[in-house]
């Protein structure tokens, strides 16, 4: 795989339009091209809890371009089948890793580029591909999917009988899965080489930036679990075209008629499934972490309270990912002598967990904050991660599970932790390394206005899901009137939609900021934020090389601000002990 | 180093954290470009070993769907490995020895007989696809096919999976011929038949590991 990139870790400068921008080999251009794919996908998926939350509020309405009268429960289903797969894949695996990653790792451990750029720009448009694919099941006969983010046979693996959207839909949903979990194999290979391989002189592994660690131990769940993911695919595959019978279990009657499968078992699938999935949740959260830990420190003039141990909670949580998958499976039959293993390793991660919220809280503590919106992201990052990993013991028990695993309560438990947490941190980086990408700054007051209302936004939409997750609302419902108790509940979730259309609105605030500073935006200066680690050594936006022909030697660590006796509160990482004391 | 940095000279550094090397090579693109030398080598080495990792972990996921479901119904009836199957193993486990022949003749610097080995590395790997094109056409003349049952399904798709990642390895030997055949395959181009040789015997480690599987857990 790996020599017919055909690549060395230096190339010339490209010249002509498409292959500076288009077909680049760049890090930083492929960065930039993964972030504005995941801004995309970002407004796709909001575009589908939109009328998801239309439909909860006003069961009866009718909607545009969603056909006359009420929608359907098969449509309700294939949009919030749609709404995961492109939200988990196509926005919070691609933005913080192939994004921030891709633009910001090289820089950061002083290398011109990644291992093998052919194969980067390969990642990139492999991940187009699986884009432009699942898009494409919107518009085949049958509509979209139903059978949700984490594709259960046998209602995947059937096919047409299974309902509309079952057909074709869910046979391109696998195979953008598959396109997607091939392009984020090359990618991991990509990150985790040029991590081991091209550090700077100097650049000790306890001398990364949190940033590299959260990408680099992200790499390494993305190597390990989506190969599994992919034979996960390619078996169902296999059970819808090709007539084997893996996941389709013997007798099954749909719609009056016996299925000519025999002996397969749902729960394979499963296993396989939620092998990949766990990890994928940290795949999600960790390079948010990375980028928290990096402004708190950078905003609050402090080093990093307790750098090794970051280093190893990254790690830990990392390695913990790999042996907890079971607890999404408690409700499935699963032994429950299984369940309370994994149910006891569930809770340990709670350890890793709780040791990065308590040093972001020590790295806070006695700091000169300054309150840029950087820093608001960041803080916010917290206070989600806090929020919604809080509900994670209660789901991780096994016998609190079986009551709310079906419930609203998972919704609101994965949203703030995995979805809205991420999606802060997103916001953190881009604001944090706009000005080092495009050579401008953000406008400091659009992004307030924005933080705000998307901070207390979040918490309106998914706090009240708790509520009535607990009060036994089921989740996937298109139609809660024509239920008692839980009409009940209908204005909790008017409150929750109204909420959803006034955050949705308040990130025009955030689009009009970013394209609006891309050009009109003050000028960035080198380090605007006086920050120490590498890419704040260099011009913004950088060189091609990112070095202009030099390598730079790292003499410190990367959170050095505030040291005693130093001329001013941060040191580089490039500066050596003799010019920090000939500066006192 | 320091001064350096004070009267605003580049700095030079050194690759993986550690070391230090000649200033010859650094920041220029045509010597290897502001890595050290060796740092390309290494990163192949690397990247080949994170892809056999890779490689791996779908394996390892076929075989763990292969135990579970043999143990699940009765309809699992083993699939008779027809004897082809073990001339197609000799084929590919003489082909690493020859393809560490291939190697090793490349460090020497013994021309004639690095393309002597590798042409026999690549035909030994193609009479073993080839072969294996014989064995699936035998068993479906057998009547089994890859949904006759579910141990033929998972031989068909073992043997299938292993066989697509070795036509891999094979274009990458095709490459190298090509480049042998236009005399460029000098010691310059050790590292990828270094990488090429890695994945080759990976391959067949790989294979006698499926053959094992298919035997032992039938």
């Amino acid at each position: 795989m790996a020599h017919a990139a055909g690549a060395h870790a230096v190339h010339h400068a490209p010249q002509g339009f498409i292959r500076k921008y288009i077909f680049s080999m760049d890090h930083k251009v492929i960065g930039i091209q993964y972030w504005f794919l995941a801004l995309l996908s970002v407004f796709v998926g909001m575009a589908l809890s939109l009328y998801m939350r239309l439909r909860l509020a006003w069961p009866s309405g009718s909607f545009p371009f969603m056909g006359e009268g009420p929608m359907t429960p098969e449509t309700y289903l294939s949009l919030l089948t749609m709404h995961g797969t492109i939200m988990v894949f196509f926005v919070l695996t691609t933005a913080p890793q192939g994004g921030f990653g891709n633009y910001v790792l090289p820089i950061q451990i002083g290398a011109a580029d990644m291992a093998f750029p052919f194969l980067n720009m390969m990642s990139f448009w492999t991940t187009l591909l699986g884009f432009f694919v699942i898009i494409a099941a919107f518009f085949v006969s049958g509509g979209a999917p139903t059978g949700g983010w984490t594709g259960y046979p046998p209602l995947s693996a059937v096919g047409e009988i299974a309902g509309p959207g079952q057909g074709l839909g869910q046979t391109l949903w696998i195979v953008s899965i598959a396109i997607f979990a091939v392009g984020s194999l090359l990618g991991s290979l990509n990150f985790i080489t040029t991590t081991i391989d091209l550090r700077a002189k100097g650049m000790s592994l306890m001398r990364m930036p949190l940033t590299v660690w959260t990408w680099f131990v992200t790499s390494i769940l993305m190597l390990l679990s989506f190969a599994v993911l992919l034979a996960a695919g390619i078996l169902l595959l296999m059970d819808r075209e090709l007539g084997t019978s893996f996941f389709i279990p013997a007798g099954l009657v749909i719609s009056e008629q016996v299925i000519n499968h025999k002996g397969g078992s749902p729960l394979l699938w499963q296993h396989l499934f939620w092998f990949f999935g766990h990890p994928e949740v940290y795949i999600a959260i960790l390079p948010g972490m990375g980028v928290t830990s990096q402004i708190l420190s950078t905003f609050a003039r402090k080093p990093i309270f307790g750098y090794r141990a970051m280093v190893y909670a990254i790690v830990a949580i990392g390695a913990l990912g790999f042996f907890v998958w079971g607890h999404h499976m408690f409700i499935s039959g699963l032994s429950p002598y299984s369940g309370l293993i994994f149910s006891m390793v569930t809770l340990t991660i709670g350890v890793p967990s709780a040791i990065k919220t308590f040093n972001w809280l020590g790295t806070l503590w006695g700091g000169q904050i300054r309150f840029a919106t950087p820093m608001l992201y960041a803080i916010g990052f917290v206070s989600l991660f806090v929020s919604g990993g809080l509900s994670g013991p209660f789901l991780g028990q096994s016998s609190l599970d079986l009551y709310l695993h079906d419930t609203y309560f998972v919704v609101a438990h994965f949203h703030l932790v995995m979805g809205v947490a991420a999606i802060f941190g997103m916001f953190a980086g881009t604001v944090y390394w706009f000005p080092k990408m495009f050579g401008r700054m953000m406008n400091e007051t659009l992004g307030k206005i924005h933080f705000w209302i998307t901070f207390v936004g979040v918490y309106a939409i998914f706090m009240p899901m708790h509520y009535i997750g607990i009060a036994g609302h089921p989740r996937r419902y298109a139609d809660t009137t024509a239920v008692d108790y839980l009409a009940a509940l209908q204005p909790v979730h008017e409150f929750i939609s109204i909420a959803a259309i006034i955050t949705i609105a308040a990130q025009l605030f955030f689009v009009i900021n970013f394209f609006w500073s891309l050009y009109r935006g003050p000028k960035a200066s080198e380090n605007p934020w006086e920050a120490t680690t590498l890419e704040w050594t260099v011009p913004s936006p950088p060189p091609h090389d990112n070095f202009g022909g030099r390598t730079p030697v790292v003499y410190r660590g990367p959170y050095e601000y505030s040291v005693p006796g130093a001329s001013q509160d941060y040191i580089m990482q490039t500066t050596p002990d003799t010019m920090v004391r000939g500066a006192k | 180093m320091a001064e350096a940095i004070i009267r605003g000279q580049p700095q030079v550094g050194g690759g993986a954290g550690r070391g230090d090397f000649p200033d010859g090579g650094l920041g220029d693109p045509d010597r290897g470009g502001g890595v050290p030398p060796g740092t390309v080598r290494r990163t192949y080495r690397t990247g080949m070993g994170l892809a056999l990792l890779g490689i791996s972990m779908l394996f390892v996921a076929f075989t763990s769907a292969y135990i579970v479901r043999s143990g699940l119904s009765n309809d699992w009836q083993p699939v008779e490995l027809p004897p082809l199957v073990w001339w197609n193993t000799g084929a590919l486990l003489a082909s690493s020895i020859t393809m560490e022949l291939t190697r090793r003749a490349l460090n020497s610097g013994l021309r004639a007989q690095c393309n002597r080995w590798l042409a026999a590395t690549a035909a030994l790997g193609l009479a073993f696809l080839v072969g294996q094109w014989g064995v699936w056409r035998q068993l479906s003349g057998h009547g089994i096919f890859l949904d006759t049952n579910p141990s033929s399904s998972f031989f068909y798709l073992l043997t299938a999976s292993h066989a697509l990642h070795l036509l891999g390895g094979l274009l990458a030997l095709l490459y190298i011929v090509s480049e042998a055949w236009r005399y460029r395959l000098g010691p310059a181009k050790r590292t990828l038949v270094e990488v090429t040789a890695i994945y080759w015997h990976f391959m067949d480690g790989l294979w006698v590991y499926i053959l094992l599987l298919l035997w032992f857990w039938r």
